[in-house]
């Protein structure tokens, strides 16, 4: 009874909080629901122009001059939007090859990137190489199951981050393809991969568990499946093998999804696996719509690719 | 008043901990990115110079070739991986005479690393680059005669046009070695060759297992890219042959 006075009360004196030049509209009941959005890319590797007008796969698509403006439209239609990156954000145009990714990153910092993960490219120039472009960057990078810790990279990677927007804790956790056979071992230096499964199932854990996180997202450049070799760790066997991770946004396989795939995970809940591709020619976009606890239960969770 | 407001902002925030909020419906979908959406001129404005610094580099003509090269104009040796091979064999060769006092009897490339084909006509920068868009790096590696038969018979399996330079290979309509000679000579057991190849190779890459521990190894810090510009600069017109390096009879 007490509870429901309370919630009156607080309607009754939101407005007037609001005078007071704090917004607290989001807290009345009737515009409680909260809204995030995700954009994300992968694989952009240097695709900075768009592809000339006569290119016989991708003629006048991608560009990362229009991909600003679509994420500033976005962000002014909700500003709690995260735009997010998975790897081998290098390598591909002569832009690297001259400047090291220096373009990559300063034009990742002026769209205001908030995370990204590293991919097997982003070694090209050396562990060194990649190192020195950080400052460039004005967003962290995040791998749980690559160990820097005996390379330049220690203590410049975390293994997650956290991001709170409108009061919704999102934490965030990266992935990194096994690099033995992939990239030169003089390139990665003394890198340590970890599998990858066994690191999320861990990053899961702390952040549901132990950071009390709302969302849980994986910023993957494992693969999203091996055909071949099925039992090659990708994003959707990670899928099937964890909880408590509410979005998967991959890389590295170049895999233009049409939609987002819907997987069941290991206790049969839904986890959305998207992957735009490569260079840049789409922006995925996931926007997490909340509600009270027992509206949802009551309602149920709907899913819309 | 100002305690006040305070106050019941900080009530507010406990009420609404205690209404807590959880996912109840997602949307995904993807965005195409081309003309419709208008270029954010900050980011235009700030790639412009570099741009035009590069453009101007791409655009130099460097070399001609007589003909379109492609990596499946033959098939066990192609024109433009028999160029490859030979030119990183040539560009390689001083460096590593300057540094070892050794010559390169052999030079292996992959097939798969030829990225783009050489049109007929100028030969600009932008080629070497479309050819070659990787940092791969040259390297020398002195193998044992075993394992310079091992690459014969890694060649004769793959039944791919990988390029190589100073080793001509037969083999017969099943792909048996018939013939496999090192400059004109047979392979000698208890001699070593020098192998130029990439790093990437030379680190395991399409699984080339005889490159992987080599009795020596020579990094010779210079780009295979690198090496294609120098060698287009000095050529006037790049051959386009096929000479029955590795053939089938």
């Amino acid at each position: 009874m007490k509870r429901k006075d309370f919630i009156q009360q607080s309607l009754a004196t939101s407005a007037f909080v609001t005078l007071g030049g704090l917004s607290l509209q989001s807290f009345t009941a009737n515009t409680a629901k909260k809204h995030i959005t995700i954009l994300h890319t992968n694989d952009v590797h240097s695709h900075i122009d768009p592809f000339d007008a006569n290119h016989p796969r991708n003629p006048n698509q991608g560009g990362a001059a229009r991909r600003a403006s679509l994420v500033a439209k976005i962000r002014k239609e909700n500003p709690n939007t995260l735009l997010l990156d998975a790897g081998d954000i290098f390598q591909g145009t002569p832009y690297f090859n001259y400047y090291g990714g220096e373009l990559e990153f300063k034009i990742m910092s002026m769209m205001k990137y908030d995370l990204a993960t590293i991919g097997n490219h982003d070694f090209d120039n050396g562990i060194n190489g990649l190192y020195a472009q950080l400052p460039n960057a004005n967003f962290d990078f995040v791998s749980a199951n690559y160990d820097f810790k005996n390379t330049v990279l220690d203590t410049h990677v975390k293994p997650y981050k956290i991001f709170v927007k409108d009061g919704i804790k999102i934490g965030i956790f990266g992935l990194g393809v096994k690099l033995e056979g992939l990239v030169d071992k003089r390139m990665y230096k003394e890198t340590v991969y970890n599998d990858p499964i066994e690191s999320a199932q861990d990053m899961s854990r702390i952040l549901k568990e132990e950071e009390k996180c709302d969302l849980v997202i994986c910023l993957s450049h494992i693969g999203y499946n091996y055909r071949k070799n099925p039992e090659r760790p990708s994003d959707l066997i990670l899928a099937r093998k964890t909880k408590n991770i509410d979005l998967i946004i991959g890389g590295h396989t170049h895999t233009f999804l049409q939609k987002p795939t819907i997987e069941k995970n290991i206790v049969g809940e839904s986890v959305m696996v998207n992957q735009v591709g490569a260079y840049g020619i789409y922006v995925g976009r996931v926007d997490f719509y909340f509600d009270s606890e027992k509206n949802v239960i009551a309602n149920g969770k709907s899913i819309i690719v | 008043m100002k305690k006040i407001v305070a106050l019941l902002a900080i009530f507010l925030m406990f009420a609404c901990a205690e209404e807590k909020q959880s996912v109840s419906r997602i949307e995904g979908k993807r965005i195409n990115i081309n003309d419709s959406l208008t270029a954010d001129q900050e980011i235009e404005a700030y790639v412009k110079p570099f741009r035009e610094r590069i453009e101007e580099d791409m655009n130099k003509v460097l070399s001609y070739a007589p003909k379109d090269m492609h990596k499946n104009d033959g098939e066990l040796e192609t024109t433009i991986g028999n160029l490859m091979s030979d030119l990183i064999k040539s560009q390689s060769e001083p460096i590593y005479k300057k540094r070892t006092g050794k010559s390169i009897d052999i030079c292996l490339l992959n097939h798969g690393g030829i990225r783009a084909p050489i049109p007929k006509g100028p030969i600009k920068t932008q080629t070497a680059f479309n050819v070659m868009p990787f940092e791969n790096s040259i390297v020398v590696a002195e193998l044992t005669a075993a394992n310079i038969r091992n690459m014969v018979a890694y060649l004769a399996e793959a039944k791919r046009a990988h390029p190589i330079s100073g080793l001509t290979i037969k083999v017969d309509d099943d792909f048996n070695v018939k013939e496999a000679l090192v400059n004109g000579k047979p392979i000698e057991d208890g001699k070593t060759y020098t192998v130029v190849t990439s790093d990437y190779l030379q680190n395991g890459g399409d699984r080339m297992d005889f490159l992987k521990d080599p009795e020596s190894l020579e990094i010779l810090d210079y780009k295979i890219r690198n090496a294609m510009i120098d060698y287009f600069k000095s050529t006037d017109t790049i051959p386009a042959k096929l000479d029955g390096r590795f053939v089938k009879q």
